[in-house]
């Protein structure tokens, strides 16, 4: 029984440790960019590898605001991102739907083609995508890169709301078929309020891929005024790469809104892919 | 007379419609997914396909025409290819299997409950939130001696003699890359594996653990077999994924020292957009997307062959 007892609580150190060691390995990059983001200069160089500095300053953070184009570049990210997550969340509900609650001919074809758009590495197809929009003039343009991201996102996002619907019974929208309702309306009122945390997860994860893509958005757009937030950034660290404050700063400003969102959403990722991951 | 006549037309053409509807509703779910990707990846994919069999420099008005398999020819004689590909497979096999075991550990840690369960875990799927150039550009900084703590702490260590850039080594600058790229996708594997994780069903687990199995015996008659389908689905994207993924190359080292980082695709990025000769970066792409199917397609019958004889 001692012994029982013994090996119960090594279990537990040994648990605790091993988190404890993930937990810092997750974090300390994100800690270090939050360190030197708000070291003053004359500091950064003397005081380099200490853990925090002797006194702190958020110039860094009022100079990225003040005189850089950051701010419109957050704008058009948050802009670009939003509309994203909407338009493929909107349009991967339907598909997801439709695997989950339908057996119909050219399924597997279906489901091959979204394979095979995750197979190639996308800078192959920047100069088609490039030569396709440019006469509809959706280069430089917002527009265009929320098409074009909504297009990528879209394989993934059904897989995910997929997996979402097959958590919810059919039997629930069957019954309220069965109580005259159309296969829309079971939708609506049933299906739906069950699958907001899918949605959400869906909205977020889409969300943060768009937040993050830089390929298209640099080679797509070249005028400021349709730039997104990593574009301006990677401009930022090629002119300005000495200045690691500023660079850090506009880099916290960034992770913001993606760490928030993603923060609320992870555990809807993990109930989702629950219901369809044992599924052959 | 009319009224019942009207009603009796009436009734076969709306089941008929009414059929109609019924065959067509999974397309209506469907069609919009299906024309976007087919738009705008598929259609272009199969341009720049057709650009590995033209000679197409941008900005030089003489390129253009069909020449073959000529790139192919070049590319087989092409050490800067050979080596990348070497390169490409260091550095997706690195990360993957890095990627996988810690992101294996982390779920089957996570699904023990424990106070704070939550939070540990939201924090420690954080990195996925990072945008990817981001995390090169915060691992960059992190290996950079001016500051970033890991050159003194290498030193410390009695890894590195004087703090130096582990980027800028020609022998080792890859793992920083790779140490970026497991940093950022570990949370993805321990969110799948945990989400396979929990939906076991735990009776199992008792069942077993009465019949007097250790957690070794049940961690390898159950754990294992329930998760493989997922792992198997799993380390498939992911492996195609990585080994398509220039971001983190790009941004941390550009494929530099002296091409010891350069994998397949930022050796396509470097020939598209710094040598602007597109058509050899598509025949590079096009092997690139022939050994990825090739892959995929060998995982794929491994895993029905596993299946098939549960």
């Amino acid at each position: 029984m001692r012994a029982h007892v013994l090996r119960r609580r090594l279990f537990r150190v040994l648990h605790a440790g091993l988190l404890a060691c993930f937990l810092v390995f997750a974090l300390f990059p994100l800690f270090w960019l939050l360190k030197v983001s708000v070291t003053p200069n004359d500091l950064l160089y003397s005081e380099g590898v200490r853990l925090w500095p002797s006194r702190i300053t958020f110039d860094h953070y009022a100079s990225v605001i003040a005189h850089t184009e950051f701010p419109l570049f957050f704008r058009n990210s948050a802009i670009v991102s939003s509309s994203t997550a909407l338009l493929s969340t909107l349009v991967a509900s339907g598909a997801g739907y439709g695997f989950s609650r339908f057996a119909f001919r050219g399924r597997a074809a279906i489901v091959g083609l979204m394979l095979v758009s995750q197979m190639f590495p996308l800078v192959m197809i920047v100069a088609p995508i490039f030569r396709l929009l440019s006469p509809l003039g959706l280069t430089d343009s917002l527009t265009g890169l929320v098409v074009v991201y909504t297009a990528f996102n879209v394989p993934f996002a059904t897989f995910l709301m997929q997996s979402f619907f097959d958590g919810i019974p059919r039997d629930l929208e069957e019954a309220a078929m069965i109580d005259g309702a159309k296969r829309f309306q079971a939708l609506r009122l049933v299906v739906l309020p069950l699958t907001l945390p899918g949605l959400a997860a869906t909205l977020g994860f889409v969300f943060t891929a768009a937040w993050s893509e830089l390929l298209f958005a640099l080679m797509l757009n070249s005028s400021a005024a349709a730039s997104t937030f990593p574009v301006g950034l990677l401009a930022f660290v090629s002119k300005f790469s000495v200045d690691f404050g500023q660079m850090m700063a506009a880099g916290v400003l960034a992770l913001i809104p993606v760490c928030a969102l993603f923060f609320v959403i992870q555990r809807y990722l993990v109930q989702g892919l629950t219901a369809g991951a044992v599924k052959g | 007379m009319t009224a019942a006549a009207t009603a009796a037309g009436a009734a076969p053409r709306r089941s008929a419609r009414r059929r109609l509807a019924l065959v067509l509703e999974p397309y209506l779910y469907t069609v919009p997914s299906v024309f976007l990707i087919a738009l705008i990846m598929l259609v272009p994919l199969a341009v720049g396909l057709s650009y590995a069999f033209r000679d197409l420099v941008l900005l030089d008005p003489d390129s253009g025409g069909f020449v073959g398999l000529d790139n192919f020819r070049t590319l087989a004689a092409d050490a800067a290819f050979w080596n990348a590909l070497g390169n490409t497979v260091t550095w997706t096999v690195s990360s993957v299997v890095l990627q996988f075991g810690l992101g294996l550990v982390l779920a089957l840690l996570l699904d023990v409950p424990f106070r704070g369960r939550g939070l540990v875990q939201a924090l420690v799927f954080l990195p996925w939130a990072v945008p990817s150039f981001l995390s090169g550009l915060d691992w960059a900084w992190l290996f950079n001696p001016v500051v970033g703590p890991l050159p003194h702490w290498f030193v410390a260590l009695g890894l590195m003699t004087t703090p130096d850039n582990l980027l800028s080594s020609p022998d080792h600058a890859i793992w920083g890359p790779i140490a970026a790229n497991v940093w950022w996708g570990v949370p993805f594997f321990a969110i799948t594996l945990l989400a396979a994780l929990q939906s076991i069903p735990p009776d199992l687990y008792e069942a077993a653990a009465m019949d007097g199995a250790g957690a070794v015996r049940r961690f390898r008659a159950i754990t294992l077999p329930f998760l493989a389908p997922t792992i198997a689905i799993t380390i498939m994207l992911r492996t195609v994924w990585i080994a398509n993924f220039a971001d983190l190359i790009v941004v941390m080292t550009r494929g530099g020292p002296a091409d010891s980082t350069q994998i397949l695709s930022s050796y396509i990025f470097t020939q598209a957009f710094q040598r602007l000769d597109f058509g050899y970066a598509s025949a590079v792409a096009a092997v690139l997307l022939v050994l990825l199917l090739a892959y995929a397609a060998v995982l794929v019958t491994l895993r029905q062959t596993f299946l098939a004889r549960r």
